[in-house]
Parts: structure tokens; C-alpha cells; sequence
């Protein structure tokens, strides 16, 4: 029965599946990329960029979106910098001090697997609980701690990484000379790493900056930019989500510039990743 | 001095580690504290299993909107699983080099594209195609607003999930097994077929497990485009109101009345418990492959 010509058959019913699946995912990112630029960019004025909604955000014609950009930095930036200082001992502790193989290595591995895994609209409500338990309000602080805690297992899954790839016999080394570990983590490893450990901040702050519904009842929404971390912050994702489904054109246009430039912060955040890596890889110790 | 600092670093870094595990704890402890209120006074199964849904009579089933996840993550599944292996088979055993180092940028950038951004792009796009073109076809009215629309959008946001894992997977096949297979006179999709497919089995299934983990809490695309109808869906063009959604459509009124908060909560602490199982499941399976591949 297996004759030449029926294996040939089916192997080229295959490869034309395998390219045309291949070619779906291909077109189905150049598709969302055209629609957002199609859509987004005759709805963005520069006068946008600089202006906070007037009339309110959901009715109001006139204004911009400043609050929602500079809310959506000032929180993905806070939240970024929380994960790095959560995630860097941790990923040095479990490379470094622990033996990589280790099972308690092991463990934290698998743990931040699973939080990796975990919706972030539970975070969003987890971070809605700790806030009433507290007595807080939505506030720029929950969102950054909200935000924060849902970048750390991205940011150090990516982190452990290139971790793991630092040579050992260079940190045999430079304990030889007399370094002693925390000299060998900051001066040796994470030097060696650092391209890609600057990769992994950006990966968690395109994540942080783009998520919706973990800010969603923790950052809360205002027309005006934040001035205090105990004050509600508009973020870019819920300006797209709410203004969308307004019935003033003017507003939705303002949900579609949102948009392109939620795009615009998240792709440069990806490609200034590469860029970096692959500039810095220069001062890497083969 | 400086073996103070060492000692101190030691030190915090060892309770810093710590945290990750601790806060998955953290999170079921808290979810189920703020359930129990509603646990308390209905069984859990009337509560899973109800299919009435009106807070202000204090009634609380969970069925329209378990249905709702349920019946998006699987039409979202029927596409991207075969969708994504055959991409990866394809990256992995087929593909030139050059056209391998261009797809796989591309499968990142889409991995990082905001949620809210496929949201955008599926009211514009997927809803009227299924609402004008998909539905007549099949003879059915739609809104577009529906399962269906629902599934397109969540498939292709688990395609970058599926084929990464799937890559690694595949890439961890030992090469000898394909050469020995192809020097016995195996054609290139045979030996895709009997070796690296067969020896990747475990991950195959555990890299479709984190898809549909990653479909079945994904919030805002999805209710976007699903239509938020609480009744069970019967058909791919009926609308339909997933758990995520239910969560994220309701806070704001969900403290002024009794109970509601604590049902919100139980469906959070739902979504949390099923994912958890699926993802250490998966890992479970990864972990072990990885074992018997060194």
C-alpha cells in the first residue's frame, strides 16, 4: 500500500497546510497592525498627546488623551521598577547562591511558572481585596503594585533565562580572585547578562503598560493626570476600552488614537529589546 | 564590611524568593476569604450549577456563565491548535532559515500586542465578518457579537503561546532520531509523524494545556466582542457572557448589594483554581519530558 506516490501525496497536502497555517498567524498580525493604523492614525491629532478630555471622558468632545498616556507611564514605569527590584534577588538567589538544579530552585521556577499562568484579572481582583482589606482606594499606588506583581513572573521567567547561561567557570573565577558572591552577582553575572536582563524589563513593561483588566478596579479612571500616588490614574487600555463604547464620535476617535499609541509605546518597547541586546552582546565574555 | 553586605544580600535575597511561591498562597487564601460569605449560605454545587442569574433576588448561578468560557475556549481551540502545530512543525522541520528567523519576531510582537488592542481589532473586523458574511453562510442571524467571534479573537491570541512552546519542544527532539529515521528511508513528513511528533507528545499536550489556560482567564478581547448575553449559549452565534467578563463588567455596582461581592470573588477564586491546575499540570508534564530529553 505505501507506495511512492501516495506518501509524496499526503506529505504535500501537509506542507500546504503547514504554510498556510504558517502564513494565517503571519497575516493575522499585519492585519491588526493595518486595522489599528487604518483606523488609529487619521483619528490622531498631535493636539491629542497634550490636552486631558474636557466635558468629561466618556461624553466630552473636545481634548486628548494626556491623562490616559502619562497615566499609563507613570504606572507601567512604577510597576516595572517594583518587579525589578522584586525579581533580580530572586533570580540571583536561585543562579547564583542556591545551586541552579536545586530543588528549592526548582521550586521557585515552578511557582513563577504558574503565577505566569494566572489570569490577570485575578490579580485584578486579588489586588481589589488586599486594597479593601486595607481601606485604600483605586489609586495609582494599587495599580503599580497590581501592575507590578503581575510583571514580576514575566520579568524574571525571562531574567533566569539568560541567568543560567552565564558560564560558571566565570564565576569560578571571580571568586578565586577574592570576590565575594554579592561582588560576583552584581559585578560579574549580571554584567554578563545584561542584554538580556534589559530584554526581560522591556518584555514586562510592554505586558505591564498594555494590560486592562488588572487595573481595571485598582488604578481606577480620572480625566486629569495623576499628581499623587494615593489619587485614581487613567491608563491607555482602559481609555481605549471605555471611550470605545461611547456614543459621541469625537470620543470614540480619542479611543482609536489611544490605540495606535498604546501600539506605538508597546512594539517600541519590543524592538528597542532586540535592538539593545544585540548592541550590548558586545561586552559579553564568551 | 564587605563580607557584612554579602551576608546581608544572602540574607534578603534567600526571603525574597520565597515570595513567588508565597504569593500564589497568598492568592487562593485571599480569593476563597472573600468567597466564603456566599459559601457559606449556598451549596457550591447549587452555585456552579444554577443557571439563574439576578443579584438583586439574591440568586446566583454560575452555569450561563461557566457555559460562556467554556464554549468560547473551545471554538477558540478548534482553530488555533491545529493552527499553531502545523505552524511550528513547519518553523521547526520545514522552514528555510532565513524564512524561520522572520516568523518567529513576528510570533512575538503578536504575543505583545495588548488584549484591549485585539479587542479593538475584533469590533472592527471579526464581529462584522461573522455577522455578515459567516452567519448567512450557515443560515443563521448574528449580531456578530457571539461565540464565534469570540473563539477567532482568543484563537490567535494563544497562537504565540502554542507555537513557543511547541518550538521548544520540537527543538528538544534529539536530531540523531530524525537522521536515523530518514536514513531507514522515512520521508521528511514521515518521520515529522513517527519520531519528532511521537517523542513530543507530552509537550504537545502540555503547550495546547497552557493555551487554553491562557483563553480561558483572557479578559477584555473577549468581552468585547462576545456580545455579554448571561444565558447559555446554544449555538456559535449566540451571544455569550464568559466568567473573566462577569468579573470585569461588575465591580463597580458589586458593593451595594448582598452577596454580590462574595459571588464576583467565588468566580475569581474559580478562574484562579482551574488555571492553577491546568498550568502545574502542564508544567508537571514539560518538566518531565525535559528529564528524560537530558
Amino acid at each position: 500500500m505505501r507506495t511512492g506516490g501516495r506518501r509524496a501525496i499526503e506529505e504535500g497536502i501537509f506542507k500546504v497546510l503547514m504554510i498556510g497555517s504558517t502564513a494565517l498567524v503571519v497575516s493575522s498580525l499585519i492585519l491588526i497592525l493595518g486595522t489599528v493604523v487604518v483606523k488609529s492614525l487619521p483619528a490622531l491629532r498631535l493636539s491629542m498627546l497634550f490636552q486631558t478630555p474636557k466635558g468629561g471622558y466618556y461624553l466630552g468632545k473636545e481634548g486628548g488623551i494626556l491623562n490616559a498616556i502619562l497615566g499609563s507611564l507613570y504606572l507601567a514605569g512604577g510597576a516595572t521598577l517594583f518587579a525589578v527590584v522584586v525579581s533580580l534577588p530572586v533570580v540571583l538567589n536561585i543562579n547564583l547562591y542556591a545551586r541552579r538544579t536545586s530543588a528549592f530552585a526548582t521550586l521557585t521556577r515552578f511557582a513563577l511558572d504558574v503565577l505566569w499562568g494566572v489570569p490577570s484579572i485575578v490579580y485584578g481582583a486579588f489586588g481589589f481585596v488586599v486594597m479593601m482589606s486595607l481601606g485604600l482606594r483605586a489609586s495609582l499606588l494599587a495599580g503599580v503594585i497590581t501592575v507590578g506583581l503581575l510583571e514580576v513572573p514575566i520579568m524574571a521567567r525571562a531574567m533566569d533565562e539568560v541567568m543560567r547561561l552565564v558560564p560558571l567557570p566565570l564565576l569560578d573565577a571571580s571568586s578565586a580572585l577574592g570576590a565575594t558572591r554579592l561582588e560576583t552577582a552584581l559585578k560579574v553575572a549580571v554584567r554578563q547578562a545584561l542584554p538580556g536582563l534589559i530584554t526581560a524589563v522591556l518584555i514586562a513593561f510592554g505586558r505591564g503598560i498594555g494590560d486592562a483588566a488588572s487595573v481595571l478596579f485598582t488604578a481606577g479612571f480620572t480625566d486629569s493626570v495623576p499628581t499623587s500616588l494615593f489619587r485614581p490614574a487613567a491608563t491607555l487600555p482602559l481609555a481605549i476600552f471605555f471611550q470605545l463604547g461611547s456614543p459621541v464620535p469625537e470620543v470614540q476617535q480619542r479611543a482609536y488614537a489611544s490605540a495606535a499609541i498604546l501600539t506605538l509605546i508597546v512594539l517600541a518597547a519590543s524592538l528597542a529589546g532586540r535592538a539593545l541586546a544585540r548592541k550590548l552582546r558586545r561586552n559579553i565574555i564568551k | 564590611m564587605r563580607q557584612l553586605k554579602d551576608l546581608i544580600a544572602r540574607r534578603a535575597m534567600l526571603l525574597m524568593t520565597g515570595l513567588p511561591a508565597l504569593f500564589v498562597l497568598l492568592m487562593l487564601g485571599g480569593l476563597s476569604g472573600k468567597a466564603r460569605p456566599i459559601l457559606a449560605v449556598r451549596p457550591i454545587a447549587a452555585l456552579l450549577f444554577g443557571s439563574s442569574w439576578h443579584p438583586l433576588k439574591g440568586e446566583f448561578g454560575f452555569l450561563p456563565f461557566l457555559a460562556g468560557t467554556l464554549g468560547v475556549t473551545l471554538a477558540a481551540m478548534v482553530i488555533a491548535v491545529p493552527v499553531s502545530l502545523l505552524t511550528a512543525v513547519f518553523l521547526s522541520e520545514y522552514a528555510p532559515r532565513a524564512v524561520r528567523d522572520l516568523t518567529k519576531p513576528v510570533v512575538d510582537l503578536l504575543a505583545g500586542i495588548p488584549s484591549v488592542v485585539f479587542g479593538v481589532w475584533g469590533v472592527l473586523m471579526v464581529v462584522p465578518f461573522v455577522g455578515n458574511v459567516v452567519a448567512p453562510l450557515f443560515g443563521a442571524y448574528s449580531s456578530g457579537y457571539c461565540v464565534l467571534s469570540g473563539g477567532i479573537v482568543l484563537a490567535i491570541m494563544v497562537f504565540p503561546t502554542i507555537i513557543h512552546v511547541a518550538l521548544e519542544v520540537f527543538a528538544a527532539v534529539p536530531q540523531d532520531l530524525r537522521d536515523t529515521s530518514l536514513a531507514l528511508g522515512a520521508t521528511r513528513w514521515e518521520t515529522v509523524k513517527h519520531v519528532v511528533v511521537r517523542r513530543g507528545l507530552p509537550g504537545i499536550i502540555a503547550a495546547v494545556v497552557l493555551g487554553v489556560s491562557r483563553a480561558f482567564g483572557e479578559t477584555i478581547a473577549v468581552l468585547m466582542v462576545v456580545g455579554n448575553v448571561a444565558k447559555v449559549p446554544g449555538s456559535l452565534f449566540d451571544g455569550a457572557y464568559p466568567l473573566p467578563a462577569l468579573i470585569a463588567n461588575n465591580y463597580g455596582e458589586m458593593m451595594s448589594v448582598p452577596l454580590y461581592d462574595a459571588a464576583l470573588m467565588l468566580a475569581a477564586l474559580v478562574l484562579l483554581v482551574v488555571v492553577l491546575v491546568f498550568n502545574v499540570g502542564a508544567r508537571v508534564i514539560l518538566a518531565k519530558a525535559e528529564r528524560k530529553a537530558e
